[in-house]
């Protein structure tokens, strides 16, 4: 049962082969005996529980929706009413949320069981999950290696079956990232696509929800959930919202497809690019062409990106100050006190690190000479993309330098692991959409395959994943272990 | 463009961040790499280019001046440090 898809779930509810507590139940005992993947923050045992006998009723009386009954799981950077929120930080670890998060009301209202809340780096600041107050996730794939990150919990939690999908955020690659290195299914949805209200900030105009599945197919119907406009987040865009499972099937007779040279150059592993190549020839037999182009800004996407994420994170991390929510220090002397040590103890040290490189960038004498700065290459680094696309239908490229690292290999130093977000980092700067799907391995660990798109257009990197799906196995795959 | 032990403090001082000592040697040294990095952008002549806040140039949107929301004081202030009398409560600020 767990290793099925959305679709055929639904069936088998709808067909009375099982029922949404019995399969919550199944889930629930593969959390509890997978506990050492240290995936999860939070396990709703009980509200899961409950939800699962909710969708049992409309699945009876007919009101069920695809997802009604399907056991997920949220990254716990989503606000849960009465549930804990803590965002991978001890600054949160008390912060029982007192809202939903637009997403988890959405797919709530899809009947969707939430089994609990998914291990992530702190505030989602990190490529390996290392950063979590709550200790490093495991990769199903290999318990020496990291699982990526920042939604590292949600990528190891699907990879091993311990839920059936989950939701992510993107910000730098935060969904892409770790799919690619735990071998499942993530796409970052255009910027203003899925709503960001209760989703804890990080980055504001560069975060992004999406969902992280097995599937091509299962991310577009969690997407459909998830997608949409939201007068709650001012920055939600007013587009309508396609069927994105009504053109999985369409043929990729015609499709171009652009590989940037700068997304093969040095740095990558050339197992890695041997993969890839082998993934876009599958791409050839479906009909597709390729086009060898050039994003010549791509280069100053990771300096552009550790000037602006930095600034707008020390900036919405200012709410944290210890006086209406979150960690409080004992015994404050005086405000100032309570500010400084509260944070202090509150935050760990990439967040620390992050929130001295963002004021520093936006402090008087600096401003122009970083943040301006960052502005304006990060519109040359879109203006790349809007050339690329006007030329190819989809670029494609790595997700990742190299499969997932050991465990504390890269924490010591932090630029190092800057730069592991090489080929993920300018999609969000130019705010489109992108996918990972996993492609096959590099000594036994997996690969993914980015594909990346137009703005909106994730219906048809959707159909372009599950076109390839349909000739390969990969996505399929299970971690030794995880059967 | 490095950075000294001294403007760490600085920053930690404008962002109420409390770093500990022990750090600042580290953070010193990670922000100048990162500063070092940021050098690159130098190399790109951005003169005639406008600084992009928002992938979709999106203005902010505005809305009638009508309560949408319930009051919900009582249950932001559960979760609270310290509240009393439905005021959020800090060390004594004036004298």
């Amino acid at each position: 049962m767990h290793s099925k898809s959305i679709t055929e779930l639904a069936h088998s509810l709808r067909a009375g082969e099982v029922t949404s507590v019995e399969l919550t139940q199944a889930f629930l005992n593969r959390i509890k005996q997978h506990q050492d993947l240290n995936a999860f923050i939070t396990v709703t045992e009980e509200q899961a529980l409950q939800q699962a006998q909710a969708a049992d009723v409309r699945l009876a009386n007919g009101t069920a929706e695809l997802l009604t009954g399907i056991p997920i799981a949220q990254k716990d950077i989503f606000c849960t009413l009465g549930v804990k929120t803590s965002c991978g930080s001890k600054m949160l670890d008390n912060f029982i949320a007192p809202y939903n998060a637009t997403v988890v009301e959405k797919l709530n209202n899809a009947g969707a069981v939430s089994l609990g809340k998914l291990n992530m780096d702190e505030f989602a600041m990190g490529s390996s999950n290392e950063t979590s107050y709550y200790g490093a996730v495991k990769n199903p794939w290999d318990k020496t290696k990291v699982p990526g990150g920042s939604s590292g919990g949600s990528a190891a939690a699907v990879a091993a079956r311990l839920a059936v999908c989950a939701t992510g955020t993107d910000t730098g690659g935060s969904i892409r990232q770790p799919a690619a290195l735990c071998g499942i299914t993530g796409l970052k949805p255009t910027y203003g696509r899925v709503s960001r209200y209760g989703m804890i900030a990080y980055a504001s105009s560069l975060d992004q929800g999406g969902p992280m599945t097995h599937s091509a197919e299962d991310a577009a119907i969690m997407l459909q959930a998830m997608a949409g406009f939201d007068a709650k987040d001012s920055t939600s865009v007013d587009v309508p919202v396609p069927d994105y499972s009504a053109g999985l099937n369409a043929p990729l007779t015609g499709l171009t497809i652009g590989l940037p040279k700068e997304f093969f150059g040095e740095g990558l592993d050339p197992a890695i690019a041997a993969t890839l190549e082998l993934a876009i020839a599958e791409y050839r037999k479906l009909g597709a062409t390729v086009k060898d182009i050039s994003m010549p800004n791509l280069k100053l996407a990771i300096p552009a990106y550790y000037v602006i994420a930095p600034a707008e994170c020390s900036a919405n991390l200012s709410r944290f100050d210890g006086v209406r929510y979150g960690y409080r220090c004992a015994n404050p002397v005086d405000l100032t006190d309570l500010y400084t040590r509260s944070r202090g103890e509150g935050f760990g040290k990439e967040v620390k690190r992050r929130i001295l490189m963002g004021t520093y960038a936006l402090s008087a004498g600096y401003y122009d000479a970083y943040y301006i700065k960052a502005q304006k290459v990060r519109r040359l680094i879109t203006q790349d993309f809007k050339n690329a696309l006007a030329e190819v239908d989809v670029i494609m490229g790595p997700v990742t330098p190299s499969t997932a690292f050991g465990i504390g290999e890269k924490m010591a130093n932090p630029i190092e692991m800057y730069l592991s977000d090489i080929y993920t980092i300018a999609i969000n700067l130019a705010g489109v959409p992108a996918l990972s799907i996993p492609v096959g391995y590099a000594a036994d660990m997996p690969v993914g395959l980015q594909i990346i798109g137009n703005y909106f257009a994730e219906a048809q990197l959707l159909n372009i994943a599950h076109q390839y799906q349909q000739l390969t196995a990969h996505h399929q795959h299970t971690p030794h272990g995880f059967a | 463009m490095s950075l000294t032990a001294e403007d760490v403090n600085k920053i930690a001082h404008l962002a109420r961040l409390g770093i500990d000592q022990h750090d600042v040697g580290a953070y010193a040294q990670d922000l100048s790499g990162m500063l070092e990095l940021m050098t690159q952008m130098s190399e790109l002549d951005t003169d005639n280019v406008e600084p992009m806040a928002h992938p979709m140039d999106q203005a902010q949107r505005l809305r009638a001046d009508k309560v949408t929301e319930a009051n919900n004081r009582d249950n932001f202030q559960a979760i609270a440090p310290q509240v009393e009398a439905g005021l959020y409560l800090v060390p004594k600020v004036i004298e």
